[in-house]
């Protein structure tokens, strides 16, 4: 491997105490990234450390364990702000996932705005996450929902001004995902906003983040979405903290999603004014610790280098996808082009007698080898549909991964195919 | 995964499934979707207008090895008995005949076709 591009991958392994572990009895060999990254050392140690010595609640007090809890979620905001190139990170709101962060969006912005027989624009390729809050609020404004299809090559149909064709006067909202959490497609969301925008300046664009900021250098301000949303746990953060970017004069705009305490300036018995961003849109306590490991996560990240990292990954993406496509009878469904997908590799087995192998028992008997993988629709059942398929199996890279564990699916694959025969 | 939850017996059932198939004119029929995979059984049953005896029970829909075989052995099991008897079956009696208790996450598989024959009774009372 070439300098350049290498990460020390033992030292890497070394961070995260889970890789150390058996199942039955093998060693753990985890290919389930797409769902949850595993979480180093500092990570962990950060959560600890926050509990061991910091624990308080934020913004209320004004005794030392107060200020210091809330420095640190604070200052975890200007890193997040920073590691997305968000600029001001009054525009970085925490919430519970990426999930809650469209929903937030859906609610906030999409109740007051989203009116009968407008539309909302989807693609083929969205998370459940991204169609179910829009569906709530078309269903109740009366709405309409369209979906932009994808090719033979699992990319988004937009080229040649295809885009175009599933936009209208109607178009209020386009919500759409950076990176498929199933096809691994790399959407060129920059080009796709800006031609929305020659459609339409008024049209508003979302954009889920959730399996591209742990893979890829995002940078916000660039792609310049109004709204992008993305969480800790895929980005070797802690689970139950995700983060919505939205541009300052929309949440200036939106009602808040969740009221209590703290999202208020003052509170009479009859009504109350919201706080400043972005405390508007956080109300209540909030997780604290979880937010500490992200700034811990996001520290780690930024030490190794998103570009370093994607390099790195699309080396081995490569070796993947290679070492699979050597399988016979398996069908790979995503973009051959290394430069428009990560090291999300879905695909199906045919067996010696023409019969399709059930993802789950594939990785049922992947699992008894100690490998993770994920099977079933991937929270993706309207892009099952458009495949023609129930399911996949899913593998997915993460930094730790290695050329080893390749080949150790290689060969459980070919024991499954063997067992299932 | 257990080593021998693809014993032998399950995949034979697997790969050439008893009671696999659609009745015509069924007397009862009912389907079960497992949200996880998205995997469908429907079961149907064909029930002797005297002895109220389930004469006939056929499951159909694609699913893995495990849901496949389960709904094999479940209408092999239902056959002979009446409607009353079935609301006893439970989840226990489905690792009974299967041999083996799946994993928590493929529960789901094993009980598939149990779920839809709940529904037939529920359906036919």
């Amino acid at each position: 491997m070439d300098k350049n591009t290498s990460l020390n991958v033992e030292k890497i392994r070394a961070d995260f105490p889970i890789l150390k572990r058996k199942i039955y009895g093998k060693p753990l060999v985890y290919l389930d990234n797409a769902a949850t990254s595993q979480k180093p050392r500092q990570v962990i140690e950060a959560i600890k450390d926050y509990y061991e010595q910091h624990n308080a609640n934020t913004h209320r007090g004004v005794h030392k364990l107060s200020e210091e809890a809330t420095e640190i979620y604070e200052e975890t905001r200007k890193k997040v702000a920073n590691f997305v190139n968000a600029g001001e990170s009054s525009q970085i709101i925490f919430t519970k996932n990426a999930t809650e962060g469209i929903n937030l969006v859906a609610n906030s912005w999409g109740r007051t705005n989203i009116k009968a027989s407008d539309e909302i624009l989807l693609t083929e390729m969205e998370h459940h996450s991204n169609i179910v809050p829009w569906q709530v609020v078309a269903r109740e404004v009366g709405a309409k929902l369209k979906f932009i299809s994808i090719n033979q090559n699992a990319e988004l149909r937009i080229h040649n001004s295809e885009l175009q064709e599933y936009l209208s006067s109607k178009t209020k909202i386009v919500a759409l995902t950076h990176v498929s959490n199933v096809l691994g497609t790399i959407n060129p969301a920059k080009i796709i906003i800006e031609e929305i925008r020659k459609f339409n300046p008024e049209i508003k664009i979302l954009i889920d983040g959730a399996q591209a900021v742990p893979h890829i250098p995002v940078s916000i301000q660039n792609i310049n979405p109004d709204f992008y949303v993305f969480t800790a746990h895929k980005m070797l953060g802690p689970t139950g903290v995700g983060v919505l970017y939205a541009k300052k004069e929309l949440l200036g705009e939106m009602e808040p999603f969740l009221t209590g305490g703290n999202m208020i300036l003052e509170v009479t018995k009859e009504k109350s004014s919201w706080n400043y961003l972005p405390w508007k849109f956080e109300a209540g306590t909030q997780n604290v610790s979880g937010v500490a490991g992200l700034g811990a996560a996001v520290y780690y990240l930024n030490k190794l280098g998103m570009k370093k990292i994607a390099e790195v990954e699309r080396e081995l993406t490569s070796y993947a996808i290679d070492k699979l496509s050597k399988i016979k009878q398996l069908k790979i469904y995503g973009p051959n082009n290394l430069e428009k997908r990560i090291g999300v590799i879905s695909f199906n087995i045919i067996n010696q007698t023409g019969k399709l192998l059930h993802p789950h028992d594939v990785a049922s008997i992947l699992d008894g080898e100690g490998i993770a993988i994920r099977s079933g629709h991937h929270c993706a059942q309207p892009l099952m549909e458009v495949l023609g398929i129930e399911g996949t199996c899913r593998v997915s890279l993460n930094i730790y991964s290695t050329e080893e564990e390749i080949d150790n699916l290689v060969l459980a694959i070919e024991k499954a195919k063997e067992i299932l025969r | 995964m257990k080593d021998n939850l693809y014993r032998e017996v399950i995949l034979d059932l697997y790969r050439n499934p008893k009671n696999k198939g659609e009745i015509k004119n069924a007397d009862f029929e009912a389907e079960s979707v497992n949200p996880l995979c998205g995997d469908k059984v429907k079961i149907q049953l064909k029930i002797s207008p005297k002895s109220k005896i389930i004469e006939k029970a056929l499951f159909s829909g694609s699913g893995c090895v495990i849901s496949q075989a389960s709904a094999s052995l479940l209408c092999t099991y239902i056959i002979g008995k009446k409607l009353p008897d079935i609301k006893k079956i439970n989840s226990d009696d489905i690792i009974k005949l299967i041999g083996i208790k799946p994993s928590p996450s493929r529960l789901g598989c094993a009980v598939l076709s149990l779920k839809a024959l709940k529904e037939v009774v529920k359906n036919a009372v």
